[in-house]
């Protein structure tokens, strides 16, 4: 337990020093794979192992495979997300506007929103079959929800004295909704979107395992298929990978820039 | 000329009325100060008067037209800023006479002389976070001053400062006023805020939930709150202000 509390977070580390944590940690691994080897407590085939992976990557590097299933799934997503965001504002903005029906619909809402978004794959196969659409259908569903539920609490929580301030000074109708409470809305909003693309982002997995498509899930899939245990190790890096870039690159720098601005970060 | 006939306010849940049977007539271009304890409904009858909050039953009438609502004659200043913090000063300022669809070259013009006038014209460009107390609120009086109101409400606007701070922007203020010559309506709970600043002190008594007080301030400005007269006139209200509190409070006595 830190000595003062709460704690106050750590300094970054240096670049190196990432640099140097991942390379021992990957040493490790090797090195407790050739020990697992030597005493038999595993056969060489089902363990991944940093040097099985690499090879993995360079083969499945060759005519691009890996790259187009990164493009398909990420492009995947994309759609999936937007179509989710759209739905999401409308319903959220419902929720916030119609009370009445907000108090009936929330439960019903939140308890969708706790259901594993795989739970829709079979129910998205028996409407769509395997296919595009029911990929997309998957995603929509893991992240539109969560997207409306914060869009309408993040509308709902802003400090009411902008709403007050700025009726005194004649705003109203759309000019109050577009210039005071969208904008003081906004970080919770971004966050709520955050949150939305990493639920879709998992849904979209669950997805893509099932189908056929060109995707990661589908590599992911593939490499159990074939039994090469080093490809599934990749895939699933691969895939937190680009979860990773995707939250910190976008959605992460966008927040921080609206929070400094702000003061607040 | 403002005016409040029979107004009445109560809360829902409550058990008493919050303001009962309100007659008050507000003249244009004077600075009128309402004092009273702490939940006193000071703060509701100024957003009665903002039309933030509609009355239970009475009316208020500015310049003989019934107010139903919020209006951009009737500008509000709290005692936080309520600067928006996603804008700059600049467009902190301009930001009212944006929604009222002034041209712009007029926005700037108009948002530079009172960035001028409360000395935030080098913080222009500064976000709201990057200024003081002090300078929030003068920031948040530029833009009040930039709609040009008939008539400005500000509920405790200089209570969530430090002593010295207070000091300086009362006076700044009151320089203001004498330059505007606008109407002028302050809540405070300082009873030497409210003979520094009005022609007319209003107390508001919780216990009446009405105007148990009303005291002409005959003081010439720039008023000095170390001056005799001064202490005299604060004295004065104070005093009275306690005998009405104390008279209420046997009343009960008597009737309980």
């Amino acid at each position: 337990m830190p000595k003062k509390w709460p704690a106050r977070p750590g300094k970054k580390a240096p670049w190196w020093g990432y640099l140097f944590f991942y390379m021992l940690l990957i040493g490790l691994w090797q090195l407790l794979y050739m020990l697992g080897v030597s005493l038999e407590w595993w056969k060489p085939y089902a363990f991944p192992n940093p040097a099985g992976v690499w090879q993995s990557l360079l083969s499945l590097s060759r005519d691009w495979n890996l790259l187009r299933a990164i493009l398909y799934s990420l492009s995947r997503a994309a759609l999936g997300f937007l179509l989710a965001c759209l739905i999401g504002a409308v319903l959220g903005l419902l929720l916030l506007k119609l009370q009445l029906l907000s108090r009936y619909l929330k439960p019903l809402i939140m308890g969708v929103q706790t259901l594993p978004s795989i739970c829709w794959v079979p129910f998205a196969i028996l409407w769509f079959g395997l296919n595009q659409q029911a990929i997309l259908f998957v995603v929509v569903m893991g992240s539109a929800f969560s997207i409306a539920l914060a869009v309408e609490s993040g509308m709902r929580n802003i400090d009411p004295i902008y709403v007050k301030a700025a009726r005194t000074m004649g705003a109203s109708g759309s000019k109050l909704i577009f210039r005071v409470i969208f904008p003081a809305a906004l970080p919770n909003l971004l966050s709520g979107l955050r949150q939305g693309w990493s639920f879709g982002w998992r849904a979209l997995m669950s997805g893509e395992v099932m189908s056929s498509a060109i995707g990661l899930g589908h590599t992911l899939m593939m490499g159990r298929d074939l039994a090469d245990i080093n490809q599934v190790m990749l895939v699933m890096i691969v895939i937190i990978l680009v979860g990773v870039a995707i939250d910190k690159g976008v959605f992460s720098s966008i927040e921080e820039r609206v929070l400094r601005q702000r003061g607040l970060a | 000329m403002l005016e409040l006939q029979n107004l009445c306010m109560q809360f829902e849940n409550a058990k008493h009325a919050t303001l009962k049977n309100i007659n008050l007539q507000i003249p244009e271009g004077s600075f009128t100060c309402i004092v009273g304890a702490s939940g006193c409904g000071k703060s509701t009858l100024l957003n009665l008067i903002a039309g933030l909050t509609l009355p239970s039953s009475g009316s208020i009438l500015l310049d003989g037209q019934p107010i139903s609502g919020p209006g951009r004659d009737r500008v509000m200043m709290f005692q936080e800023s309520a600067l928006f913090p996603w804008l700059t000063v600049l467009e902190n300022v301009c930001f009212g006479m944006k929604i009222n669809n002034v041209p712009k070259a007029k926005q700037l013009e108009i948002a530079g002389h009172y960035l001028d006038m409360v000395h935030l014209s080098r913080f222009r460009d500064y976000r709201v976070h990057e200024l003081s107390g002090g300078m929030k609120q003068r920031a948040a009086l530029a833009r009040a001053l930039c709609m040009d109101s008939k008539i400005l409400l500000m509920d405790e606007p200089f209570s969530a400062l430090d002593k010295q701070t207070t000091n300086l922007l009362r006076e700044e203020l009151a320089q203001i006023w004498q330059q505007t010559k606008k109407t002028i309506i302050l809540i405070t709970h300082s009873v030497e805020e409210a003979v520094f600043f009005a022609d007319r002190v209003l107390f508001l008594s919780e216990e009446t939930a009405n105007i148990a007080g009303e005291y002409v301030i005959d003081l010439p400005r720039p008023r000095h709150i170390e001056s005799p007269e001064f202490i005299r006139y604060r004295q004065d209200i104070l005093y009275q202000v306690r005998n009405e509190v104390e008279k209420i409070e046997h009343a009960e006595e008597m009737a309980g």
